[in-house]
């Protein structure tokens, strides 16, 4: 059963969603940020399509599981073409654009055998559904490297976007969130129903509203020091 | 093992990603001076905001009229001012570096506020002087 606390998360993730799609069409930013674009439309349609499914056949029908997955498996491998336009907007100077698409796919490919690996071995005649959620777990590990990388990337290349700055890291505490609680869920399940349930609906609500932020607030030609914004470590690494 | 592993990686870039993405938020407001006026009410001297000024200062925005697009700045950077002032309390037997960075955090989160403050005020002042004009 949903609370009225589900549904108000749910209004504003759909609402932040539909915002970032409508604020890059008006702004004829669309096809700069055609990927992200992407993302967040079919963001808001799985939104749609969730509530519709929820309302339908509610929040413990095995159609609710099965949408909620593996939808969540196609979002986050969007994500990572996202992830991808930034690296090739970080690196865009150096030219380096096609080694970083086929190291993407080498990694996307790379874990999705790694979990159909995981999976085989286990005693389970539902191997489709285990391979998804075993997937979505290790891509979002994966997203959580590939975005630490690219941060690392933004600082020692010395990056001064402040829009890119504040998307990258918004898509950072998504990721990192998403695969802390996956993780914490495999160590301590009995976390789930008071505390870790709530995690992955509020990061999935806080990157359109992070990212709605930025496109309305950072205008494109705003820059910002990056040493006055990475973690200590980073900075004192940067200056080294 | 491999759960506690990812576990630890993840909390730890999130920790990092949290406090840039904090930074980058307060960075934009550096920049910024401080009007007489804001110096005045809040009884500041010079450009320099104390750390313990935040929570007064917070008060003293939630008396203003909202000028609508600073709202999610403050929430993020009070959750930050919060998170520093934990470190700075565990860490302050452990490791003073730590605590007098939490410290300069915590100083910029007020000053961040400070300068809301002022924007604030400034917008009130618009408002009223239109409505003058109005009448």
């Amino acid at each position: 059963m949903l609370g009225p606390f589900d549904y108000v998360l749910t209004l504003l993730s759909f609402l932040a969603e539909a915002y970032v799609v409508v604020c890059l069409c008006v702004s004829k930013n669309s096809f700069r940020y055609l990927s992200l674009n992407v993302y967040m439309l079919a963001a808001g349609s799985v939104t749609v399509g969730g509530a519709f499914v929820l309302q339908h056949f509610g929040v413990s029908s095995p159609i609710y599981a099965y949408m909620y997955y593996y939808t969540d498996a196609l979002l986050t491998i969007s994500l990572f073409f996202v992830i991808m336009s930034f690296y090739h907007q970080v690196f865009q100077q150096m030219e380096v654009g096609k080694y970083v698409r086929w190291a993407s796919v080498f990694l996307l490919s790379a874990t999705a055998l790694f979990s159909y690996l995981v999976v085989r071995q286990m005693p389970s005649h539902n191997l489709t559904s285990r391979f998804v959620v075993e997937m979505s777990q290790n891509l979002y590990f994966v997203g959580v490297v590939l975005t630490y990388l690219l941060w690392g990337a933004v600082v020692k290349l010395r990056e001064t976007r402040t829009r890119l700055i504040q998307l990258v890291l918004a898509l950072g505490i998504f990721f990192s969130s998403d695969a802390a609680c996956y993780a914490l869920r495999n160590l301590y399940p009995g976390l789930e129903a008071n505390f870790l349930k709530w995690v992955p609906p509020l990061a999935g609500t806080f990157l359109p509203l992070a990212w709605a932020y930025t496109f309305t607030k950072i205008s494109e030609d705003a820059r910002l020091e990056t040493a006055r914004v990475a973690a200590p470590r980073l900075a004192a690494h940067q200056h080294s | 093992m491999i759960a506690a592993l990812i576990c630890v990686i993840s909390i730890a870039a999130l920790l990092q990603f949290f406090i840039s993405y904090s930074r980058s938020i307060i960075a934009a407001h550096r920049k910024s001076d401080l009007s007489e006026q804001v110096r005045e009410v809040v009884g500041i001297e010079g450009q320099n905001v104390g750390s313990d000024q935040f929570g007064r200062l917070v008060q003293l925005i939630r008396l203003c009229p909202q000028k609508g697009d600073d709202q999610a700045d403050l929430k993020i950077v009070g959750v930050y001012y919060w998170m520093m002032g934990v470190l700075r309390s565990t860490a302050r037997t452990l490791a003073p570096r730590i605590t007098s960075w939490a410290e300069r955090e915590r100083i910029d989160c007020a000053y961040f506020v400070a300068v809301a403050l002022d924007r604030r005020i400034a917008y009130s002042r618009d408002l009223l002087a239109q409505q003058m004009s109005g009448q």
